[in-house]
């Protein structure tokens, strides 16, 4: 065997041992980025393709925001392939997110309780993916993907000021989110009834 | 603090990503203004149940298997992972033979090298320890302020130098105070920074039982430890944060010092 080939050898080694333990982490990133399963994995597959290539000239500073922002490039090519920015998701608190909400018992329970009460997250998972993209991507890398905020700067190529201002946003946006489907469930809003 | 910076600055409070002082003008201001302190309220018990929630997607199981597919594969070491430290080994042996005198240098080296780490271990050790004792309640800190010019005064005619005290909150760490402590029977001030919920201890001392000016790398009892000479002072950064995060902070540490030449008594 020649020594190229060890080093390659090696090399996926090292690069399985360090980039795969993040796969799910990648993989719900591309999921909230992408919008559907197909397309995230797709996206998941090229950046990890585009990982091991450019492994030989990672320094740091950690594995995961590096991937992560892997993954955000080939997203964002993808997007600008196919000619448009995004699906856009222009939400407005006056848009009926409610219909994709469960029904709730106690309507008159603040949208953090009932929050408390769903275990199963499905819920809270539609209201992330009905916010528009930047504010999507900050809460999905700070609150799922457990990063620091000086790591969604770099992953999200911005600056932490920056960072700051789209959580406050985008959690602003959730909670408005609950307080229409709060209001919209004591009587009988349209399309919540299954 | 008003209205408006309160909104923004409570989601860097419930993240745990401000510092002592900020996270104190924000938690005033909720105390005296209901609509934030509501905020506050429903915002941080939203982030405990996302973080209660199961947000995160596994990988499906094909995905794993085509990214494995498409690593070179290691065919060949696995089915012979025993050839090749037989032939590393002659060679060793071989140099041996060729090279006595070589060798001899060598050894002679290993074993200044080993000294060396010794009492290097040593102190790595008590500063592993006075780190762990600070993190004990009511230990961290005896000047505890986010002003770095409140923290350097406040160790004159308390130690022989004045350590450099570097704010770098904007860069994420985020300084919480100073503290005096006894390493090796010397009293050395401690700089105390903070990254999310890792405390990083800064250790300063002229000459810290080292003469030399090496720099080193170490984990003791899963604290990575950070060691180097600048200016005539000893550094020991230690911690608990993840290895390239302490090293980013003592990067940014040592830059910091960089440009206004070394420190010294002032």
């Amino acid at each position: 065997m020649t020594d190229d080939a060890n080093a390659e050898q090696d090399k996926a080694r090292r690069f399985r041992d360090a980039a795969l333990p993040h796969l799910d982490d990648v993989f719900t990133l591309a999921r909230y980025l992408m919008r559907n399963s197909a397309d995230a994995e797709d996206a998941v597959q090229e950046c990890y393709l585009r990982a091991l290539r450019h492994f030989d000239s990672y320094r740091g500073p950690a594995m995961k925001p590096w991937l992560l922002a892997i993954l955000r490039n080939v997203c964002n090519a993808e997007f600008a392939r196919r000619g448009k920015q995004e699906i856009a998701a222009d939400y407005t608190a006056a848009e009926p997110v409610a219909e994709e909400l469960p029904m709730w018992q106690e309507p008159h329970a603040s949208p953090e309780a009932v929050l408390l009460r769903q275990q199963d997250g499905a819920a809270i998972r539609r209201l992330i993916a009905n916010l528009p993209q930047p504010f999507r991507e900050a809460i999905v890398l700070r609150e799922v993907n457990d990063l620091s905020y000086d790591e969604i700067a770099k992953v999200a190529g911005v600056p932490v000021g920056t960072v700051m201002s789209r959580l406050a946003r985008a959690r602003s946006m959730l909670r408005a989110a609950w307080n229409v489907a709060d209001e919209a469930t004591p009587g009988s809003a349209p399309g919540t009834s299954p | 603090m008003n209205c408006a910076e309160c909104e923004i600055l409570l989601h860097a409070l419930i993240d745990g990503e401000l510092d002592a002082g900020h996270a104190r003008d924000v938690e005033a201001h909720a105390a005296g203004c209901a609509a934030c302190a509501e905020k506050l309220k429903a915002f941080r018990s939203m982030r405990d149940a996302m973080a209660h929630a199961d947000l995160k997607e596994a990988a499906p199981a094909g995905l794993r298997r085509r990214i494995e597919a498409a690593l070179p594969q290691p065919a060949a070491a696995v089915i012979a992972p025993r050839k090749f430290p037989q032939p590393s080994r002659r060679t060793f042996f071989g140099g041996f033979a060729v090279g006595t005198a070589l060798s001899a240098a060598v050894a002679a080296s290993l074993v200044l090298t080993v000294v060396r780490n010794d009492e290097q271990q040593t102190i790595a050790n008590e500063i592993v320890s006075a780190h762990v004792r600070s993190l004990q309640a009511g230990h961290l800190m005896d000047v505890e302020t986010s002003d770095q010019h409140t923290v350097k005064p406040w160790f004159n005619g308390k130690l022989d130098v004045a350590p450099p005290v570097v704010d770098l909150t904007a860069e994420g760490f985020t300084l919480l105070g100073g503290r005096l402590d006894y390493i090796d029977g010397e009293p050395v001030a401690s700089i105390v920074y903070r990254r999310r919920k890792h405390v990083i201890n800064l250790f300063v001392a002229q000459r810290l039982g080292a003469k030399h000016a090496g720099a080193g790398t170490d984990t003791i009892q899963g604290y990575n430890v950070r060691h180097w000479a600048a200016g005539g002072l000893d550094f020991w950064a230690v911690s608990d944060l993840a290895a390239d995060e302490l090293d980013e902070f003592t990067q940014k540490i040592s830059a910091a010092l960089r440009p206004s030449g070394p420190p010294g008594p002032s």
